[in-house]
């Protein structure tokens, strides 16, 4: 493997739901480890299947998903996954909640079968979970329960329930867009900086042209009907919030813009 | 109306219920509706002695129609909650089958099943069983499949989502049924036990008390009766209260 090696390689995948017009036909896609990659599109367009399809939560009809170079079978241990909501159950704490992963992995402990490979610590990751909820700025709530807080309180809780299990690829599907901006940049930060530091390779889908410029240092364009072929633009995500509007990033904005609303 | 009941108000509901007993008996005052201050020493004595015995064999039958019920009708509810297709298929017979008074299958069951403790327990079962499908159903099917999916991508597999998705959505909710159908379950029991037995509150009222005109005993095995409801209502209110905590915070 070369030194920037692939983290994500998708091989001629054609996925559709059952009875409707297929989303994905021979679709390949490479992203490589450590990556920031945005998916936009339309709504209807296949970018939350693609993430589904990449979590190993869906089965593409042909073609192959890998991951480090392993082909994807089911949802593997190190892939996180944060949703826009819902993501929470709404019977248990904050805290039982972001202790989820690490009670379902002691859960699945001596089957095996979907017990962590990498030798990660059950124990380990139960003490994480209370430093990670700590780093976020809910501990506090950690005893309450998710309708008693906020949404931005809530996504919180689901990013340290995903991060104390130290994902390697982190999936994220419009996990800011029920948030109000000051929120959104909060937690776009958070992710943003869990990303080079831990060599974490990001997936965030999202239908908001600001995000994906602000996040992507690779940006793939999904359109309605049948994706054959992977449209990825570069990006250049903002290092501080000063350097938001430069030259090339207007550019961006703009090109995105135009293919979002003309569709290739 | 449960939802302030704490140990003074239900002592004295009690203490009213038992006023407008005594001030009843005392307008009525016909050997058919004794007292609670004639019928009160009867139970205790009683109570300790036979009556106790046909206590435990009510309750015991109760219990395992509620055991049966459950372990029957939670798994099913489960799947046809989770499989939309499978549901439409049965839901029209669901619909048909769930407000049957199921007492009417009483002769049948007798004959299929023989006179046992079995057939009573599958009779009360099945009233119980009905409640408690179509609630864990149309909770199950009320799960958000986003909940589910975010689960799933944890490493969760189909135990893994029942243990932590699937069982606690749907336990409060049976619950409920529970507390709810035990009224008619306990009311069917008392039926069944009218005949056909020697053991059990029904028997324990109709043939060896109210046919030998022993009514101050009667009165001691109603009360028995109403006993076995309050405590399991109560048991089941008691859980449903503990494992609905998250809710009443929410609205609070």
């Amino acid at each position: 493997m070369t030194a920037m090696a692939a983290m994500i390689e998708v091989d001629r995948l054609t996925f559709a739901y059952g009875g409707r017009p297929a989303l994905f036909e021979g679709f390949s896609l490479i992203v490589a480890q450590g990556e920031a990659l945005a998916v936009i599109g339309p709504s209807g367009c296949g970018k939350s299947t693609l993430l589904y399809l990449l979590a190993g939560l869906k089965p593409p009809q042909s073609g192959q998903i890998r991951i480090l170079g392993e082909p994807l079978r089911r949802p593997r241990p190190r892939t996180g996954l944060i949703l826009q909501d819902h993501g929470l159950l709404p019977w248990a704490t904050l805290r039982e909640n972001a202790r989820l992963g690490a009670r379902i992995r002691n859960f699945y402990g001596p089957d095996g079968r979907h017990a962590p490979q990498n030798g990660l610590d059950r124990a380990a990751a139960l003490a994480r979970v209370d430093g990670w909820l700590e780093r976020l700025g809910i501990l506090e709530y950690a005893n309450q329960y998710p309708s008693q807080l906020s949404r931005g309180q809530r996504q919180r809780a689901a990013i340290a329930r995903t991060l104390s299990l130290e994902p390697d690829l982190l999936l994220m599907d419009e996990p800011f867009s029920a948030l109000d901006a000051p929120t959104r940049a909060d937690l776009l930060e958070v992710i943003g900086r869990a990303g080079p530091a831990a060599g974490l390779t990001r997936v965030l889908v999202t239908h908001d042209i600001e995000e994906a410029v602000l996040f992507g240092r690779k940006i793939l364009v999904l359109k309605r009907g049948v994706n054959r072929e992977a449209l990825v633009l570069a990006g250049e995500p903002a290092e501080g919030r000063a350097e938001r509007d430069t030259e090339a990033r207007a550019a961006l904005r703009a090109r995105l813009l135009g293919l979002l609303e003309v569709g290739p | 109306m449960t939802k302030n009941l704490n140990p003074v108000s239900a002592l004295a509901g009690l203490a009213m219920f038992f006023l407008l007993w005594q001030v009843a008996a005392w307008l009525i005052h016909r050997a058919i509706l004794p007292g609670p201050v004639t019928v009160l020493p009867v139970f205790f004595r009683a109570f300790a002695g036979e009556l106790g015995l046909h206590f435990l064999a009510s309750a015991g039958r109760v219990l395992a129609a509620v055991f049966l019920a459950v372990v029957t009708a939670v798994p099913l509810g489960l799947i046809l909650g989770q499989a939309p297709r499978l549901d439409r298929v049965f839901a029209p017979l669901v619909a048909i089958l769930y407000p049957i008074p199921k007492i009417v299958f009483l002769p049948v069951i007798y004959v299929l099943m023989g006179i046992t403790d079995v057939s009573k327990v599958l009779l009360i079962a099945l009233i119980i069983f009905f409640q408690i499908l179509v609630v864990v159903r149309d909770e199950a099917a009320g799960l958000h499949p986003e909940l589910i999916l975010s689960v799933r991508s944890l490493g969760a597999g189909r135990r893994a989502l029942f243990r932590y998705v699937y069982l606690p959505a749907a336990l409060p909710a049976v619950l409920t049924a529970l507390r709810v159908s035990v009224g008619t379950a306990i009311a069917v029991l008392f039926i069944t036990e009218q005949s056909l037995t020697r053991h059990g509150l029904g028997y324990y009222i109709v043939v060896e008390t109210y046919q030998v005109l022993l009514y101050p005993e009667m009165y001691a095995g109603i009360l028995a009766m109403s006993l076995l409801g309050l405590a399991i209502y109560f048991v089941l209110f008691r859980f449903e209260v503990r494992l609905t905590r998250h809710v009443r915070l929410a609205e609070g």
